[in-house]
């Protein structure tokens, strides 16, 4: 087991009202396993996924990651693990748009400080990796959106993280691309051994899961494999 | 990539924005640095000026002022060359030696000098520099003991030395300045023609660092009748005994000689100061000013870039950017933007001021090295600070509030 949730609690006050995003969540993610969690807009989703690693913190409930608890470390400690072990993927791309791709990619190995000449191998063999060797000095406004998220994908994946969080990665594609873009995060998962915990609202993306979890009004409806 | 790199990519792309950001702080210290540069050449020039008069008394037109004095424009005002008469004829006592000088700036050929008209045998040849040239004459009597306070804290102390004069300046004659010497290329014994009258070049004067050096000197008479002003002078310099001045003798001058301005170098050495003093008030001021509205203009500017890099702020610290990379990347840029303002400014300040200097204050003007350090630490300092609250906003940033895409 890599991951954890326990009774995950996550309140917002709107406009004098509590509304309960995640309400007493509990599931076990195994290393390896590509889940998948579904739901209406509104459900929750989004707030599990950025919870999950304290970009969002609980109001109560215990997460716990690669056996040790997480949700009541400190900011510091927790940046230092998504620096190290996750990877994020999101339905915008969250590229910065003043970079080239390859300098997108470095990104995660200049927050480790990797050297640069090591940084410049790296990038090249996995932008080679999701083929994008040939935009490797584009800036993100002079490619399509399938390969935007390919760069994203490619920085997601660059420091060797053990787990990839994606909310709706296909969300901003058409069909075809959406395919393309799963099919990548199926053979990342597959021979990378990278476990995945990727949010969407499209059932043909929902197949691609192991591990299915189906969230409604922030309550776990449905969980199997 | 490097955090350092990141920065410079952004500013490179933004270059636009970065002008704007910077062009407080680069004004204003273009703006100080210029002032500097001009008054602290002037600073020398004058001492230097007044160690190499000679003189302890100056007698000028009324409402001169010691700068028209040295830069004699065509219309400054001038005063009867009676005055010397009148002074010898008078029962004052205490005036050892007078010399009256008529000056004016002049073209020869394209380029322009200053001509001095000099009486021989009474003009004090001062400098120490022109009596190694061979010019001098009998060491002049005095009545008392010399005022030693009034050039010694310029350098000069052989007050002996001092108090010589020139022994002849023939009518056609002219003793030139090392710089006019250069500019027109004249040599001893050599000819130049002044408004249409042919001089024979007896002497080209050692370098002296003063206004000396851009002028040529020529017999009184010859240069009255040459810009036609007879029997007017622009300044009569006057050697008075010191005890003689502290018993009244600027008075009894005054008495004689209406419409005229009679100051001490003393004076003019005090007025100097204060205006000095009150130059580096001003400037303290301004530079308290340039200082906040400089910091403000920066720290707007990285403010409005904040909020423009909102979300690169969440994707950053969403990949495991700690708090202090954020305060790196924004002050890294402060820092920048400080060295390059501050070099700019040094830069453009310079520049106005040796382009401006010699027409504003009709002195040549060279660059202060020393300027760049303090222009440099003094922006950077205006920019740290500037940068350092909205930087502070900028890290503490909720990551997750910046990420959503909705
Ligand atoms: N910062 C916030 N403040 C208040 N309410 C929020 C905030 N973020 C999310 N919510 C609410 O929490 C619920 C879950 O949101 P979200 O996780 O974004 O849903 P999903 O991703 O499934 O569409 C929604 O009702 C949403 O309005
Ligand atoms: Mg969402």
């Amino acid at each position: 087991m890599i991951l954890q949730g326990e009774n995950i609690l996550k309140q917002y006050h709107h406009k004098g009202e509590m509304i309960n995003a995640l309400d007493h969540v509990s599931f076990k993610v195994n290393k390896g396993d590509f889940v998948t969690v579904t739901g209406p807009s509104g459900s929750g989703k989004s707030t599990l996924l950025l919870a999950l690693f304290g970009l969002i913190r609980l109001t109560s409930g215990n997460i716990i990651f690669d056996g040790k608890r997480i949700d009541n470390i400190s900011d510091r400690q927790l940046t230092e693990i998504r620096k190290k072990s996750v990877g994020y993927i999101l339905q915008s791309f969250a590229l910065i748009p003043y970079l080239t791709t390859i300098q997108n990619v470095m990104i995660p190995l200049a927050l480790e400080k990797v050297p640069g000449k090591e940084q410049v191998k790296r990038a090249r063999e996995i932008l080679e990796y999701v083929g994008l060797s040939d935009r490797m000095e584009h800036l993100p406004r002079e490619i399509s959106a399938g390969q935007q998220q390919r760069i994203a994908i490619a920085r997601s994946i660059i420091h060797r993280p053990q787990i990839i969080m994606a909310d709706e990665p296909t969300g901003n594609l058409d069909p075809t691309l959406s395919l393309e873009i799963l099919e990548f995060l199926k053979k990342i998962n597959r021979e990378n051994k990278i476990t995945i915990i990727m949010v969407t609202h499209s059932p043909v993306a929902a197949e691609y899961g192991t591990m299915k979890l189906h969230l409604n009004e922030g309550k776990i409806m449905e969980s199997g494999k | 990539m490097t955090i350092l790199k990141l920065v410079l990519i952004e500013l490179w792309k933004r270059k636009s924005q970065l002008i704007t950001g910077l062009l407080a702080i680069t004004l204003g210290i273009a703006v100080i640095i210029a002032i500097q540069s001009v008054s602290v050449v002037s600073e020398r020039n004058v001492a230097r000026n007044l160690d190499n008069l000679g003189a302890n008394i100056l007698v000028l037109p009324q409402g001169a002022s010691i700068d028209d004095y040295y830069t004699s424009d065509i219309d400054a005002p001038t005063l009867p060359m009676d005055y010397v008469e009148r002074i010898l004829t008078s029962t004052i006592a205490g005036v050892d030696n007078m010399s009256p000088k008529l000056t004016r700036r002049v073209k020869v050929g394209d380029q322009s000098v200053v001509l001095t008209g000099i009486l021989p045998k009474s003009e004090i040849a001062s400098k120490p520099l022109w009596q190694s040239s061979g010019l001098l004459g009998a060491e002049l009597k005095t009545t008392c003991a010399p005022n030693q306070s009034a050039n010694k804290s310029h350098g000069l102390e052989d007050d002996k030395l001092k108090r010589k004069a020139i022994d002849t300046l023939n009518s056609k004659d002219c003793l030139a300045g090392s710089q006019v010497a250069k500019k027109l290329r004249l040599s001893t014994n050599g000819r130049i023609n002044i408004m249409g009258k042919e001089f024979n070049v007896v002497k080209i004067l050692p370098e002296t660092g003063t206004v000396d050096d851009d002028r040529i000197f020529a017999n009184l008479h010859d240069v009255q009748q040459l810009l036609g002003i007879e029997n007017q002078v622009s300044a009569i310099e006057i050697m008075g005994c010191c005890n003689a001045i502290s018993e009244g003798l600027l008075g009894q001058l005054r008495n004689i000689l209406p419409d005229t301005r009679i100051t001490t170098i003393g004076q003019i050495v005090s007025t100097q100061i204060e205006t000095n003093q009150l130059m580096k008030k001003v400037t303290l001021i301004m530079l308290i000013i340039i200082f906040f509205v400089g910091g403000i203009s920066i720290g707007n500017y990285i403010w409005a870039n904040v909020n423009e890099r909102k979300r690169e702020i969440g994707i950053l610290r969403m990949m495991g950017a700690k708090r202090s990379i954020i305060y790196k990347m924004f002050l890294l840029k402060a820092l920048i933007l400080g060295v390059g303002g501050g070099f700019l400014g040094y830069l453009l300040g310079t520049f106005a001021g040796v382009i401006l200097g010699p027409y504003l204050a009709g002195i040549v003007v060279k660059p202060v090295y020393i300027y760049l350090l303090w222009s440099v630490l003094f922006s950077v300092a205006i920019s740290l600070a500037g940068s350092l609250f909205p930087t502070y906003l900028a890290a503490k940033f909720d990551p997750h509030t910046n990420l959503q895409e909705d």
